[in-house]
């Protein structure tokens, strides 16, 4: 089975961009996008990526409708910042935060979630000390930011990844 | 006015709607671009393009294709998860250059000392 | 029927505004980033201005598509993105170290 399958979410994914780009689901086309995707999952089995075992998709889906809200809501922070010109007392600025979060799945999935809400950058995460230098367009307190990110963020991750 | 699809009056208001608003936040973004003073302040600008501006754009194409042929229209979904992956790498990516630059010339804007062993990323992979 | 769901001439003609609004502020989004790229002052600068002009850029080919009713355009939004994509890694690789390829 992993030998075949390396993969399987991979394989899925390959399977669907397939079909979603043909814009069918013609029995053909379900065979020829299974025979690429799952060439191609073969071919990234090279990379020795880390499996991460995802769990808990109730988490993920808390995580997902989270993440939607905050992009709203941080799209009009950075979005009320540039029209005004104010930075509301706050200024930009970078900061570290220590992390709990060790997956390397998981830490990936942060970095996308905290660079795609506007107003949070990731700039370098130190494994060893297991650190994380953010920086932030409203950095009005640090201390602020650092439970926002542990509380909501990391620890659906944790449940999710590990 | 120049030619639009002929669609039903309620999705025509919606894909208007989803279009304005969708342009109208990536202006905002690039006058952000424009606007603010540091390269560390300009990286956030850019985002908000990326993410609602895309997203309001793409669905109002969405609904106007899936309307207009009479079947779900989804290969927008390709350039949503696309744009989400890849605009997190390039932005870490082109911070993480500035960020090694401005430490290479000492500049006093960013921590040099958060990270003393940070060097250029040696990572063999 | 209501009058929502026929298609109605004051429908098409609002759509058409709002397309032809919504180009309007994705070429000035794209002026705006080209002036960004013309300004600077550094490298990254540059490199952040073109890669917001090829996002926008891409936004704009999807707005014609829709004027057009033509789904062709999203083959060339989806290729301006990938190569938005590549181009920015590989600039943003050369500001690292001076050399896209060691």
């Amino acid at each position: 089975m992993t030998r075949l399958l390396p993969h399987p979410l991979l394989f899925l994914a390959l399977l669907a961009m397939w079909l979603l780009l043909n814009q069918s689901v013609s029995p053909g086309h379900l065979v020829l996008g299974a025979i690429v995707a799952l060439v191609a999952s073969w071919t990234l089995s090279v990379f020795r990526m880390e499996r991460s075992g995802l769990r808990r998709p109730q988490a993920m889906v808390q995580l997902a409708l989270r993440v939607l809200v905050d992009i709203f809501r941080s799209n009009l922070a950075v979005g009320t910042i540039i029209l005004t010109g104010t930075r509301g007392g706050g200024r930009a600025g970078f900061m570290t935060i220590p992390l709990d979060l060790r997956s390397q799945g998981g830490l990936a999935m942060l970095a996308i979630i905290l660079t795609a809400t506007p107003g949070t950058l990731w700039m370098n995460y130190d494994a060893a000390k297991g650190e994380l230098l953010l920086h932030v367009l409203d950095l009005v307190d640090e201390e602020h930011w650092t439970t926002l990110i542990k509380q909501r963020y990391e620890r659906l991750l944790m449940e999710i990844f590990e | 006015m120049t030619a639009a699809p002929d669609l039903p009056a309620w999705a025509a208001l919606l894909v208007a709607f989803l279009v304005v608003a969708g342009a109208a936040i990536t202006l905002i973004g690039s006058a952000g671009l424009w606007r603010l003073d540091s390269f560390y302040a300009r990286v956030h600008a850019p985002t908000l393009g990326a993410t609602l501006g895309t997203g309001g754009i793409l669905v109002g194409s969405m609904v106007c294709f899936s309307v207009l042929e009479s079947r779900f229209v989804l290969h927008e979904i390709l350039i949503a998860v696309f744009i989400t992956v890849t605009t997190p790498i390039t932005l870490m990516l082109l911070s993480r250059a500035a960020l090694y630059r401005d430490r290479v010339e000492e500049n006093p804007e960013v921590p040099a000392s958060a990270f003393p062993e940070t060097e250029p990323p040696s990572d063999p992979r | 029927m209501s009058a929502l769901s026929a298609s109605a001439p004051w429908a098409t003609l609002l759509l058409g505004a709002a397309l032809t609004l919504a180009q309007v502020m994705l070429t000035a989004a794209m002026a705006l980033a080209t002036l960004r790229i013309l300004r600077g002052p550094r490298a990254q600068d540059r490199i952040l201005g073109l890669d917001t002009l090829y996002v926008n850029t891409m936004l704009l080919f999807l707005t014609l598509g829709m004027r057009e009713g033509s789904q062709h355009f999203f083959e060339a939004a989806l290729i301006v993105a990938l190569l938005g994509f590549v181009g920015t890694v590989a600039f943003a690789k050369f500001l690292m170290r001076g050399e896209v390829i060691e």
